[in-house]
């Protein structure tokens, strides 16, 4: 009964560290964007709010906390209300079974690769809700657009991460981890890895597929009518997803938290900033893609090359055994 | 080959904002960098005058009358000596939107626009601006020019004797 009682204590502590680093890592990473993001574009990006801008994100959030919450007239309330929830607290669930080091995880889920894909599909309904339920023109637009993106992107995103599991043959993250304690994945499934890459991009509707909230043509897309925290909430759910995002592309492709010298959190938080980097310097350089363009990538290109991955992976794998 | 042509181009773009990343930005930081604006530019308004020292401005309403927020608005009056003059001028900085079509009608060069355009109030009633404001001890852009000296006198001399006025023709002279 006591050590019952104190797993559950235990828990919750380590919930709630997690908690108050993943919200700090998303502010600052807000910074980070657009620094890096204005330098790649030759500005100085937030200079004013204490030095380098470093208090930057302290001055965002108190100005979204005492913005007023606004719910157009004509919107369903409940969902309205409800549809941020959902976008942030999908991207923080993620985070549950994400490795940082050896032991440092919070629940080593038997299906945590499944867990994370599911994750991501209900993050869809935080974009569908939000955008039908804000009854705008340009917030039901950026939802379907956001739905049948995300929707499309998923199937390759979950296709991209089945060689991984034949190759480590577990849905566990840290048994994925442990099998690349030779080689990272990304040495052995480089297409795998740019699938993966490509439709996570999409999944989180950053910059090169940001249709769902393309700022020129429907103003903010299915966030349009939110303000204050709830549009932080979204905005949060952003960055985190994007916290997510680097952490699964190092989980699976990098080899997670292992490499010398360093220790295995250093080199975690090390591989996250490199793939964060990597997606701020596509968003400085790509533009958006076209609608049709992004759906005959993720249907034409994407999934077919994936499907034949997973062929050729099979194939190898049951010729090296035989 | 299109695969190769399309992968290069991908990369070169890569390539170039990256670069940009190591390079000093370009920005001007303003409130500690302040660059200076070409003469012409338009902000602040003035009522400037003549070489002599007189205001230039004679009340003529035009610039009231062409302003498209109707943000100039004065009452003249007439001196000893037959010239006019504002009695008072005011210019609603509120309303203005310096698109500078009262310096364009000014027939005697007194209302100009300066580049100074750090203007900002908290409080929109002190950006009405009234004559003491406006009038300014120089000639602005054009310090040399003095309407009076070419026009709204009573003539003196002969014909053809004022300040850039032609000989009278003699009709009979130009025939062939």
């Amino acid at each position: 009964m006591e050590n019952w009682v104190a797993g559950i204590i235990l828990l919750i502590i380590k919930l709630g560290v997690m908690l108050v680093v993943l919200l700090l890592a998303a502010a600052y990473l807000v910074w980070v964007e657009r620094k890096l993001l204005s330098r790649l574009q030759v500005r100085y990006g937030p200079n004013r709010a204490g030095r380098f801008g470093l208090l930057q994100p302290l001055a965002d959030l108190i100005k979204l906390v005492a913005k007023e919450d606004t719910v157009p007239e004509s919107a369903d309330k409940t969902i309205f209300l409800f549809a941020p929830a959902v976008a942030g607290s999908t991207a923080m669930l993620i985070f549950s079974v994400i490795p940082f080091g050896a032991h440092m995880i919070i629940t080593d889920l038997n299906v945590a690769l499944l867990f994370v894909i599911a994750l991501s599909s209900l993050g869809v309904y935080g974009v569908v809700l939000g955008g039908w339920a804000s009854n705008s023109k340009f917030g039901l637009l950026g939802g379907i657009r956001g739905a049948a993106q995300m929707i499309s992107y998923e199937l390759s995103l979950g296709l991209s991460l089945v060689p991984i599991v034949m190759l480590a043959r577990s849905f566990s993250l840290v048994d994925i981890v442990n099998a690349q304690t030779r080689y990272p994945f990304i040495l052995i499934q480089p297409v795998s890895f740019l699938i993966f890459f490509i439709s996570a991009m999409a999944e989180i509707k950053r910059i090169p597929f940001d249709l769902p909230e393309a700022e020129n043509e429907l103003v903010a897309g299915y966030h349009t009518e939110y303000s204050g925290m709830r549009f932080g909430l979204f905005f949060l759910g952003e960055y985190i997803t994007l916290i997510v995002l680097g952490g699964l592309v190092t989980v699976f492709f990098l080899g997670g938290w292992r490499g010398p010298f360093l220790p295995p959190l250093g080199w975690f938080v090390l591989k996250v900033l490199a793939v964060i980097f990597v997606m701020i310097w596509m968003r400085g350089t790509l533009p958006r893609l076209r609608y049709d363009q992004l759906m005959s990538l993720g249907w034409k290109a994407l999934i077919p090359v994936a499907l034949f991955n997973i062929m050729v992976t099979g194939a190898i794998i049951l010729i090296m055994e035989s | 080959m299109m695969i190769i042509d399309g992968l290069r181009g991908f990369i070169a773009g890569f390539a170039t904002t990256f670069k940009h990343l190591f390079r000093k930005p370009v920005t001007e930081q303003y409130p500690e960098y302040k660059r200076t604006l070409p003469a012409r530019s338009r902000a602040r308004i003035i009522l400037t005058r003549d070489p002599d020292g007189d205001e230039r401005c004679v009340a003529c309403y035009l610039c009231s009358a062409v302003c498209p927020v109707s943000c100039i608005s004065m009452q003249s009056a007439e001196r000893g000596d037959g010239r006019r003059y504002p009695r008072w001028f005011r210019i609603n900085f509120a309303r203005c939107i310096y698109c500078g079509l009262c310096e364009e009608a000014c027939p005697t060069l007194a209302i100009q626009l300066t580049p100074f355009f750090e203007t900002c109030e908290r409080e929109v009633l002190k950006l009405v601006a009234e004559k003491v404001d406006l009038l300014v001890g120089h000639g602005g852009k054009n310090k040399e020019y003095n309407f009076y000296r070419h026009a709204g006198v009573a003539l003196v001399g002969e014909k053809g004797t004022h300040v850039q006025e032609e000989e009278p023709v003699d009709l009979k002279s130009n025939l062939p």
